[in-house]
């Protein structure tokens, strides 16, 4: 893999970052608002079929932010429909997340029986 | 504020919230922009690394290596949440922590370490999604919806 590969990773990750930073100072949205409005742009941008290119082209760049999140919900559920018809959409739609929202849910419990809040 | 709620105010509040707007310090947006995107930049150059080595040493391919690289992403986030130090991050780079997928690991880990006074049950699996829920809940049903949009234009032929 390239060096160039990593300047884009820092490049377009960071932008997607500095959208979300002018959402939050110059829309003054909350953090939450900020990032369900790039999940849902995320899913847009993928069911146009934006969005696999700029993570063929940025590589972790696109696959860290939140963004792609909606992006890799949409895509699992295209897949499973195509495999299995309308029903698809329904058991497809994790497919591709599960491993960042299990991680979320397993991670985070264990975090919760190690630490205390901090004052 | 938005123009219709304005209108329903009275003077009196309306000359208030101008001199609150005013009394209110400014952001310094150029600022907390340049801080966002060399934090997010360098989450985000962390994880083009970590995918990497998946890639290099584990046997993964470009297609699957997106999956350990998120869950050791995950990981790192929720430990330095846990230790107290993804706040300091946070304080400074904003954004840049937040839009990653380390902001989404860190709101369920900090909600439930806040929470586990209340109970493993009530507390940490009640509000684990406190702040993370509208996230997936925004993000499946958007997903949900474009999807069928999707395969609707599909089944009418075109696309």
């Amino acid at each position: 893999m390239a060096l160039e590969k990593f300047l884009w990773a820092f490049v377009i990750g960071g932008g997607i970052c500095v959208i979300g930073q002018i959402m939050m100072d110059v829309f003054r949205l909350t953090p939450s608002h900020t990032m369900s409005t790039l999940v849902v742009a995320g899913a847009v941008l993928g069911g146009l079929g934006l969005y696999e290119p700029l993570i063929k082209f940025a590589g972790a760049g696109a696959s860290v932010p939140i963004s792609s999140f909606g992006n890799s919900l949409v895509k699992g559920a295209l897949a499973e429909a195509e495999k299995t018809g309308i029903i698809g959409v329904l058991t497809g739609i994790f497919e591709v997340t599960s491993a960042g929202v299990s991680a979320a849910i397993i991670f985070g419990f264990i975090a919760s029986l190690l630490f205390r809040p901090k004052a | 504020m938005s123009n219709k709620k304005k209108k329903k105010l009275t003077p009196t509040q309306q000359e208030y919230q101008a001199l609150a707007n005013n009394l209110e310090p400014k952001r310094p947006v150029m600022a907390n922009c340049i801080k966002a995107f060399l934090v997010g930049g360098t989450i985000c150059t962390l994880g083009q690394g970590l995918q990497w080595m998946f890639i290099e040493y584990f046997n993964f391919t470009e297609d699957t290596a997106g999956d350990p690289t998120v869950a050791v992403l995950i990981f790192i986030s929720a430990l330095l949440t846990g230790l107290g130090v993804y706040d300091h991050i946070a304080q400074f780079g904003g954004a840049g922590t937040a839009v990653p997928v380390t902001g989404f690991a860190n709101t369920v880990a900090s909600a439930s370490i806040e929470h586990r006074s209340e109970g493993y049950v009530l507390g940490v699996g009640g509000n684990m999604f406190k702040l993370a829920g509208s996230v997936i809940a925004f993000g499946v049903f958007s997903a949900f919806v474009v999807a069928l949009v999707k395969i609707t234009i599909k089944k009418l032929g075109g696309m």
